[in-house]
């Protein structure tokens, strides 16, 4: 199968002031620091992390609504620029996008179904304002939404409700890549099943291919086809979501998998307690960004960045695993 | 087990201008000395409004009724002034945002020293050391320079360990625990979770666990209270709670939770959304939303009776009413039909 998206080294760098000393110094913020992935037509990648780890700067790179430091972007083999032109809205029919809070993502002020027919009045400037209509209630119809909600306005709704707004409105143009961020986050654990049952059904039934961003490893194991785990702008591991999570190898995604607690879990004490907050991404320590926090860090990994090594489809940026070296961390079974 | 809070028959009106919603409808619930209570429930449920209500913090805009017994000693309705002793000194509280809790003007030393100041009459050099005694106690490290610091100069999960600092400094029976770990990321929440279960062994204060998250209310709790719609539905010991969950809802979010171990399997989602406070429908709550619910269940709102062979089991469900399993089992839409195989 061909990729559908193809990541290649992609950075980006913001370039801040620090208070510190008299005037402060520039310093160089690396929220995504070389992060190379890609997604074959009708595939799901979840990308995981902790706040800060540059996922949801990644989803905003991949669509182009900011420009990347460097590296590239393709999407259907046409590369993807920040550059807000017609080759771009083109491309952006196909490349739609779901955020955290669905209120923010809605107009107040419209009737829902006024804002699953946008995307056609904007993209079919000349379609009939009835078949616009028709088409949006079919979409609400598809995403669970009753007839007689179409004229309700968002805070008439409840969240999982306009998430199936939002969804809906995103799906109208049948994209080939939908990016999801954090889209489940916000809602409760009910309402969140529903969406991800939708979600899924509606993968079945379009084809489309996904980026799915999440912090809760639960969640993206549930929706991925391969996963990714993103530690301060990079990526240090990734495979498939059974292989990532049952064995994972790197100590940060040990670490993470151990700390979930789970109602299965409950009573067995093998979490793995990192030390201290992930570092400012400002300040990334040298060499491995991971071993100011890592159980297993030896005097070396302050040296080189470790570079992602496959072995199987699965592939880790760890210098000791790559290495060999059995790490002395226990995996959490 | 001595029960320290008991809280009985509690309801809360608030008032909408013209009319009053109820969003408590009689919740009784007790927590005894060096015990952990969990408290589960989706948003609107009334899992916070229950504690903020027990200690006196909603405002005139709530009407409460029910008794609440500290040590025997009621506390609903109680002055102010007895009330403001019992906050931070004997019950102590913690919330989801530290950030929004702190004073962002003030160094966190002042902030803590205020509280040792309202609860232990210690000031000046002594409140000094015992502030860096406190924030050593909660793992953070070259206390005398971060008592210097203003909230913003430290991440969440730094503030909420000040939050749990500020909390220890009247040495509280009970620690009311209100979302402590969502705002925070999941190798932040599993020091702040070892870092509770570590202080409480030490110190063997009871915790209140408010939590929407099953996965952290199972790991920490002895005992788990299930809420919906302002009710308390099911109440069980943590292991009947999950090994052999009664209530359809309480089983239903259970299977709706994605598992990280095991096979992939769909998720089982609950039809339908939470009913709005003043939308309630008549008899159980839950009947519009649950697969086993039938005429009866309109009828009248379902008693909380012993569910099982243990006596430490309670559900709200006329379904599986009855207690013992092997009548459950008879009954048509039994569990069986529910649980995912």
């Amino acid at each position: 199968m061909t990729d559908l998206l193809r990541v290649n080294d992609l950075k980006r760098h913001y370039e801040v002031h620090v208070p510190e000393g008299l005037f402060g110094r520039k310093a160089s913020l690396k929220a995504v620091d070389g992060v190379s992935f890609s997604i074959e037509k009708g595939r799901t990648l979840g990308l995981v992390g902790e706040s800060g780890c540059g996922k949801s700067t990644t989803a905003k790179l991949v669509l182009g609504l900011i420009p990347a430091t460097s590296g590239t972007v393709e999407f259907a083999g046409t590369p993807v620029t920040a550059r807000h032109d017609a080759q771009w809205r083109a491309m952006r029919r196909r490349m739609q996008m779901i955020y955290q809070d669905p209120l923010g993502a809605l107009d107040r002020r419209l009737p829902v179904i006024t804002q699953i027919a946008e995307p056609f009045e904007i993209h079919y400037a000349q379609m009939p304002a009835a078949e616009r209509t028709d088409r949006a209630a079919v979409l609400m119809d598809s995403v669970g939404l009753r007839p007689d909600m179409a004229m309700r306005y968002p805070h008439e709704l409840s969240g999982g409700q306009r998430q199936r707004v939002v969804i809906a409105r995103a799906l109208a143009l049948e994209p080939d890549l939908l990016v999801c961020d954090e889209p489940v986050s916000a809602l409760d654990v009910s309402i969140q099943a529903q969406v991800l049952n939708l979600l899924d059904d509606l993968r079945e039934r379009t084809g489309f291919a996904a980026l799915f961003i999440s912090h809760d490893l639960k969640v993206v194991r549930q929706m991925s086809d391969q996963v990714a785990v993103m530690y301060l702008g990079r990526i240090v591991e990734s495979g498939l979501p059974e292989e990532v999570f049952r064995r994972p190898q790197h100590p940060y995604t040990k670490a993470l998998v151990s700390a979930i607690p789970t109602p299965a879990r409950r009573g067995k004490r093998e979490r793995i307690v990192l030390e201290g907050d992930p570092p400012s991404p400002v300040d990334v320590p040298s060499g491995c960004s991971f071993h100011t926090r890592c159980p297993i860090a030896q005097a070396s990994c302050r040296n080189a960045v470790p570079q992602l090594v496959a072995s199987g489809g699965h592939a880790v940026a760890c210098h000791l695993v790559n290495a060999g070296a059995t790490p002395a961390v226990q995996a959490a079974e | 087990m001595e029960t320290l809070l008991s809280i009985k028959d509690l309801t809360i009106d608030f008032d909408q201008g013209k009319r009053f919603v109820r969003a408590l409808h009689g919740v009784s619930l007790n927590v005894a000395r060096g015990e952990v209570l969990g408290v589960v429930g989706e948003s609107g449920c009334g899992k916070s409004i229950t504690w903020l209500a027990a200690l006196g913090l909603l405002g005139s805009k709530a009407r409460i009724s029910g008794s609440v017994r500290l040590n025997g000693q009621e506390i609903a309705g109680a002055p102010e002034n007895d009330l403001a002793g019992l906050r931070g000194g004997r019950i102590a509280m913690i919330f989801q945002d530290p950030s929004s809790s702190l004073n962002p003007v003030h160094r966190i030393g002042r902030q803590i020293a205020e509280a040792l100041k309202l609860h232990r009459g210690m000031t000046g050099a002594s409140a000094n050391a015992e502030a860096a005694r406190l924030l050593d106690r909660v793992g953070i490290a070259n206390a005398t320079r971060r008592l210097r610091e203003y909230p913003h100069e430290m991440s969440g999960g730094m503030n909420q360990r000040i939050m749990i600092a500020m909390a220890l400094a009247g040495e509280p029976d009970l620690l009311i625990a209100d979302e402590p770990t969502t705002a925070l990321d999941a190798t932040i929440q599993a020091q702040i979770l070892d870092l509770l279960t570590e202080l409480r062994r030490d110190s063997g204060m009871a915790l209140v666990l408010i939590s929407h998250d099953l996965g952290v209310v199972a790991d920490m709790s002895d005992r788990v209270a299930v809420m919906y719609g302002g009710r308390v539905i099911e109440e069980a010991d943590t292991g009947s709670l999950f090994d052999s969950p009664a209530h359809p809802y309480t089983r239903g979010l259970i299977a709706a939770l994605p598992d990280i171990d095991g096979p992939r399997r769909r998720l089982e989602s609950i039809p339908g959304t939470v009913p709005a406070p003043d939308q309630l429908p008549p008899g159980c709550s839950f009947a519009p939303r649950c697969a086993i619910a039938s005429k009866i269940c309109d009828a009248r709102v379902p008693a909380f009776l012993p569910y099982g062979e243990k006596q430490s089991h309670f559900a709200a469900c006329i379904k599986c009413r009855g207690g013992a399993p092997t009548e459950t089992a008879s009954m048509p839409g039994n569990k069986s039909a529910l649980v995912p195989a």
